[in-house]
């Protein structure tokens, strides 16, 4: 901007206080006067910034900030990955329909920490929008987890004693170190968390999966209950994957020493000979839900186990991701595609009613005079007095079957008392309501441009030999149309989100896309469909938005003469 | 199921004799509350209910401790909010009145807290334990019950068409051929469905075990499919007993204490129908992440609300069934109106010889694919 | 021009009253009579009844009572698209969604037209204007000055008989609206069509018309060729109106045919031309233009009467000398003198005797 300024405006070497010829132009001071150009002008931005701050961060806060969290939250689908980490990184390895021993173990870990965390019944709720029966797969698993094994901890225990003392987990586990700084943890006694819990080198090395299980307990402990390790006895799970780890490396007590050797060898001694029994993770899982043992469920949790989805686009537009790929819903539970054809449909007729109406309106405002214009006005804008209940209550009286209307045409004897017109709670009710909520924001912008026509344009098509419609229809509506594009634009857009008005009069016909959105959001807590939904709604105005602007042209939209 | 010991207390509550004063001085029997707010949110549905709560025991314990309330009359979108309110990390809530369904996607999404019911509520008045007091209403952990309610039909007893006849089973809603004119049904799956498959022939409590195969729902809404035209369909409790009035429909399904209303208070010509009433219930969820002071509040409320008489008070403003069977003996006259509520209850026995309870296990896995199912059905 | 055209009552107007409200008459019993050819000019105030009267013409009003003809027709109740008048308005009305030559081609298509013509037709209206070029630009791409041009070749394009044009000139900048003035009298001239054209500038009526019809108060309250407006004005509000005027107000001491004295309010006596007054006794305002006072005795009538003036300003104008002058109790006399090498400059303050031909000073009514 300013290089345009000034080298367009003062060509070089001509300017009034110009330095050395060639050199850099040089305000009365002395500055360049390029740089003394960009600091009278950065002060004239900053000002306008400033004047706009407050426009700009309401923009940010109430629209920006909402869309974006809403682009996000039609995508997002952390709830997998972050409650079931074990089991998604498991299954990754495992590419069976029903996944094997490793992947039971860190969905039981994965569940086991997820239940302490009560997170289980939030991934419940959000695999059940996929697949019906997750949720209550998760809740009631989520019950059982905690008995699982409880065979295997029972026989150790009933081995020795020593078994239930957490102590006796912390000596065989913990890294020196670990036990060093919890000593001084806890003679401190601050209130602060335990320092977490970390392993020695031996047991990482030769109780692997032990040490995975009980770092599983550790954290729910020491982080989540702010309780103490060495207070608590591990979880079932914990003895399981010791018996596990002695049966796959029955010399693993050679890398300790004293009492926990000797334990161990006790142990790997009753796990060889079947005093401690060997259980199945899958078969305790399918024990608690045959569902477990299903192809259906692990393909579920396959499909939605990345952290984005296009699952909620897919649900949006009737389609699911199945285990072929992507393909149609059933044609009974197609729903949305439907909707947004109807919404727009609709709103199209809406609109279509609402300039039929309002141009003659506005037109006979645009013409009569000031005061009776004003007084007829307030007329137009009664409807954005009245409250919403008033104005449901009113359409009902006025058009259910036993209504108002219906009595007169009965009375009137145009139809028959048994023939009575269904005008409410259909597609009819739905155009009639809205049409009646929306004409104002037909007429205002009609008859603000309408205004601005001079009478002279039609005084002088006459004058010209053009009788009262061909100058009417050459001259006065070709300078009207803006009014309608911007009408148009107003009503449509207001009425591909409405969604009150559709619920209270539309019946089940009459209800658009809105209404759905509003039913996952506050009903069925699909945030992310709704989400989904809505950029899709969002992205059908922007595209029709467009096609007006290429067909029409958005210059050609004034809100006032 | 639970509900049978209820029958035999509700039983008690239609002898005059069963009905004693029990009614005693709460104040001497309030302890104190150390360490706590001095102000509750509490989340109704607004309406006759929400006065009802109002006159039974928040006047009563406001009264006793002076603290102050607030209303907020959205519990029709409870969850959304209680959700929306976590995320923002500021819980204006202090107590939320939810259905027994929203209670249980509470308690799923970790918004409601865990109570431990032994401890923080009262024991019945006839010294029976919690659990069985309340018992089959303690639907999940987090859930403080207050009352049953029933969805059921009311017809207009002044329709010519119907020659003397009365509707006195709940198939009459499908016979258009003796009880002709339209019906209102809730534009919902819940309820619906499962009046369908008795009037198609399955047995009450195989219901649910016919809507889990995958062709139950079919066979549901092609029985409803017989009445679709006959049918206008209501979002708002309060469409049915409107429509009622204004002719504009014959018979319809509505809470029963909306029909109570429309009967008793506004004297129209409209009859309930007791036959597969769906029970439910209606409750409190204490929002999870309180701080210590509005807990305690919410506690020391809790147990004096939920208490026998508290409960059986609140029967005397609107016709819902008290959760306590200890309560139901008490349960006598409508406040203003002096009649007997216990033919309007659902807990009356009279009422109760056919009834279905709502499978809130069912619906809370099912709800979202059978409502799309049922929407895009509603939609052809 | 034929002179036997001219004679004829092209556009005729007859007892025409014209009331809005039904209480007030903005048009008070007008009659008028155009010939074919003529260019007549309605001046006036606003407010004071020229426009409706274009309109009623036009058709866009209606008259509440009297005839108006249009070639010996009863136009009243002829609507105006049937009229067949051309109209150039104030702001031009060339419709903004059309180019230059769609908004030419208008009247043409309504007329149904064919296409060569109608091309023919319009190419020669805008050589006319010289906007050829400019056919297919939109009005708003188009200067004030060319858009009145487009407006005048389109009010032409149809041939029209009768061109009415409302204060066409007003938005214009002084040199350009001068030279507007010229263009369309010229082009009406040539076309030998018949305007009428309504004004408040003076200047633009007596430079323009053939005749002028002066309108007050819905009243036409002199109608006659520019020379005669400006020289013998009929009534004080003419006076005043057309041109710049010195005025005195007296009472008639002495009448006698062409010549009358006056005797001022401040007791001088003057020499004037009866125009407007009856008997003597009478109270009358005369009126002197600034140019026709003289300070040069030689040049008046012997005998005739001269008053003494104290020169109270004195601007130098170029080609005139500008004097404000305090005169019989008027402070505010001017007096206009040109620039002549024998002239002199006369110093505020300095005592002179002024005197004018008697039939310079016109005593007209005391309105």
């Amino acid at each position: 901007m300013a290089d345009a300024t000034i080298s367009g405006g003062l060509p070089q070497g001509r300017g009034a206080k110009t330095a050395s010829p060639g050199g850099p132009m040089l305000a009365a001071d002395g500055t360049p006067l390029r740089a003394s150009l960009a600091r009278s002008l950065r002060r004239q931005k900053m000002r306008a910034l400033l004047l706009i701050a407050p426009l700009l961060l309401f923009i940010l806060v109430t629209f920006v900030m909402p869309i974006g969290d809403m682009l996000f939250r039609s995508v997002e689908n952390h709830i997998v990955a972050d409650t079931l980490p074990r089991t998604v990184a498991a299954l990754r390895d495992d590419p069976s329909e029903v996944p094997g021993e490793p992947v039971f173990r860190a969905m039981a870990e994965d569940l086991q920490v997820a239940v302490e965390e009560k997170t289980h019944t939030q991934l419940g709720t959000r695999l059940n929008y996929e697949s019906s029966g997750m949720s209550s797969l998760l809740r009631g698993t989520g019950r059982d987890v905690k008995g699982m094994g409880e065979d295997v901890a029972k026989a150790v225990t009933g081995l020795d004693d020593a078994w239930e003392e957490p102590g006796t987990w912390v000596a065989l586990l913990a890294d020196p170190a670990w036990v060093q700084t919890q000593a001084e943890w806890a003679a401190a006694d601050d209130k602060s968390p335990e320092p977490a819990f970390a392993a020695s080198a031996a047991a990482t090395e030769r109780l692997p999966r032990t040490v995975e299980a009980y770092q599983a307990f550790a954290h729910v402990t020491q982080a989540d209950d702010g309780d103490s390790v060495t207070e608590e006895e591990p979880w079932n799970l914990a003895y399981v994957a010791l018996a596990d780890d002695l049966r796959a490396d029955p010399g693993a007590a050679e890398a300790f020493e004293g009492d926990n050797r000797a334990r161990l060898d006790a142990l790997s001694a009753a796990v060889a000979d079947g005093t401690v029994p060997a259980v199945s993770y899958r078969d305790m899982f399918v024990e608690s839900d045959d569902a477990w043992g299903e192809p259906g469920t692990w393909s579920v949790l396959r499909t939605f186990s990345s952290r984005f989805t296009p699952g909620y686009y897919l649900n949006a537009v009737d389609l699911k991701l199945g285990p072929n790929g992507i393909e149609m819903r059933e044609p009974k539970d197609r729903i949305y595609l439907q909707l947004f054809v109807r919404t727009l449909v609709m709103s199209l007729v809406i609109t279509g009613t609402c300039i039929l109406l309002g141009y003659p309106i506005a037109f006979l405002l645009a013409n009569l005079p000031e005061r009776t214009a004003n007084l007829l006005m307030i007329l137009v804008l009664l409807p954005f007095w009245t409250s919403l209940l008033v104005r449901t209550s009113a359409w009902k009286v006025l058009l259910q079957q036993q209504g108002v209307i219906n009595d007169i045409l009965v009375w009137l004897g145009i139809v028959g008392d048994g023939n009575r017109l269904a005008l409410i709670n259909n597609q009819t009710g739905t155009i009639i309501a809205m049409t009646h909520i929306l004409l104002p924001f037909m007429i205002l912008p009609l008859y603000s441009v309408m205004k601005g026509i001079p009478k002279s344009y039609v005084r002088a098509a006459k004058s010209l030999g053009a009788n009262d419609w061909t100058a009417f229809w050459r001259v006065y509506f070709p300078q009207s149309v803006p009014g309608i594009g911007a009408g148009s634009i107003l009503c449509f857009i207001l009425a591909i989100g409405y969604y009150i008005t559709p619920e209270l009069v539309g019946g089940t016909k009459g209800v658009f896309i809105s209404n759905r959105i509003a039913y996952h959001i506050s009903d069925s807590l699909n945030w992310g469909l709704a989400a989904a939904l809505g950029t899709i709604l969002l992205a059908v105005v922007m595209l029709l938005y467009w096609a007006y602007d290429r067909l029409v042209g958005i210059d050609n939209v004034k809100l006032g003469g | 199921m639970r509900i049978t010991k209820l029958l035999g207390s509700a039983a008690l509550a239609l002898l005059p004799m069963a009905a004693p004063v029990l009614a005693q001085d709460a104040a001497t029997e309030l302890p104190p509350c150390d360490g706590c707010s001095d102000s509750m949110v509490i989340m109704s549905w607004g309406g006759a209910y929400q006065n009802s709560q109002l006159k039974a025991y928040v006047e009563p314990y406001q009264a006793l401790t002076g603290i102050t309330v607030t209303w907020d009359e959205s519990s029709n979108e409870a969850i959304a909010k209680l959700r929306a309110a976590q995320e923002a990390g500021n819980m204006p809530y202090d107590l939320v009145d939810v259905e027994g369904p929203d209670s249980q996607r509470a308690c799923d999404e970790g918004l409601a807290a865990e109570i431990d019911f032994d401890e923080a509520l009262a024991p019945g008045s006839d010294g029976s334990s919690v659990e069985d007091d309340f018992g089959d209403s303690l639907i999940n952990d987090c859930f403080v019950p207050q009352i049953y309610f029933s969805t059921t039909f009311g017809y207009r007893t002044d329709v010519a068409e119907w020659n003397g006849q009365t509707p006195d089973d709940i198939c009459d809603i499908f016979d258009t051929a003796t009880f002709p004119g339209k019906r209102s049904l809730q534009a919902s799956p819940k309820k619906n469905l499962e009046w369908a498959l008795v009037c198609d022939g399955v047995p009450a409590d195989q219901v649910y075990d016919v809507l889990d195969t995958p062709e139950g729902v079919d066979r549901a809404l092609a029985k409803l499919d017989t009445i679709k035209d006959d049918v206008i369909w209501w979002t708002a409790g309060a469409e049915t007993p409107q429509l009622l009035a204004d002719k504009e429909v014959v018979m319809g399904s509505t809470y029963n204490g909306r029909l109570f209303s429309v009967i008793a208070e506004e004297k129209q010509p409209v009859a309930m129908l007791w036959d597969y009433e769906n029970f439910d219930f209606d409750g409190w969820i204490v929002p999870a992440g309180l701080d210590e002071a509005r807990m305690n509040r919410v506690m020391h409320f809790l147990r004096f609300a939920t208490d026998t008489q508290r409960l059986a008070d609140q029967a005397k403003y609107i016709a819902y069934g008290p959760a306590r069977a200890s309560s139901q003996p008490l349960v006598s006259t409508h406040i203003d109106l002096g009649i007997e509520m216990a033919p309007f209850m659902p807990t009356n026995p009279d009422n109760m010889k056919n009834y279905l309870v709502n499978n809130i296990e069912w619906w809370s896995d099912h709800q979202d694919e059978v409502e799309a199912k049922f929407q895009a059905w509603l939609g052809q | 021009m034929v002179q036997a055209q001219r004679d004829s009552a092209f556009v005729q107007f007859e007892r025409v009253q014209k009331s809005y409200d039904g209480q007030t008459l903005v048009v008070k019993d007008l009659n008028l009579t155009v010939p074919k050819g003529e260019f007549l000019t309605m001046l006036g105030p606003s407010g004071s009844g020229k426009t409706t009267t274009l309109m009623m013409l036009a058709g866009f009003e209606t008259a509440t009572h009297g005839q108006i003809r249009l070639n010996g027709r009863n136009i009243n109740d002829v609507p105006p698209h049937k009229r067949g008048i051309g109209m150039v308005f104030q702001n031009y009305a060339l419709f903004p969604h059309m180019s230059v030559a769609e908004n030419l081609a208008f009247p043409l298509d309504v007329r149904s037209l064919g296409k060569a013509e109608k091309e023919q037709k319009v190419k020669r209206a805008l050589d006319m204007v010289q906007m050829g070029q400019f056919a297919n630009r939109r009005p708003g791409q188009l200067s004030g000055g060319q858009q009145q041009r487009i407006a005048l070749a389109r009010a032409l394009v149809f041939e029209p008989e009768l061109v009415l044009m409302d204060e066409p000139l007003g938005a214009l900048d002084k040199q350009l609206r001068e030279h507007m003035q010229f263009e369309i009298k010229h082009i009406a001239d040539s076309l030998g069509i018949t305007v009428v054209y309504v004004t408040h500038d003076q200047t633009e009526a007596l430079t323009m018309s053939d005749r002028v019809a002066v309108f007050n108060d819905g009243v036409i309250q002199q109608l006659a060729p520019p020379d005669e407006l400006y020289e013998a004005p009929m009534n004080s509000f003419v006076a005043r109106f057309i041109g710049e005027n010195n005025t005195m107000t007296g009472v008639v001491t002495a009448l006698d045919g062409s010549r009358c004295v006056v005797r001022l309010d401040s007791g001088d006596e003057i020499d004037a031309k009866p125009v407007n007054v009856a008997k003597v006794g009478e109270r009358t305002k005369v009126s002197i233009r600034p140019e026709r006072v003289e300070t040069n005795k030689a040049r008046l009538r012997p005998g005739a009467h001269t008053l003494t003036a104290r020169v109270e300003e004195f601007i130098y104008m170029g080609d005139m000398f500008r004097t404000r002058l305090s005169v019989a109790g008027n402070s505010n006399f001017i007096m206009k003198t040109r620039n002549a090498p024998d002239q002199v400059r006369l110093e505020p303050g300095a005592e002179i005797e002024i005197g004018w031909l008697p039939e310079d000073c016109r005593a007209l009514d005391a309105a």
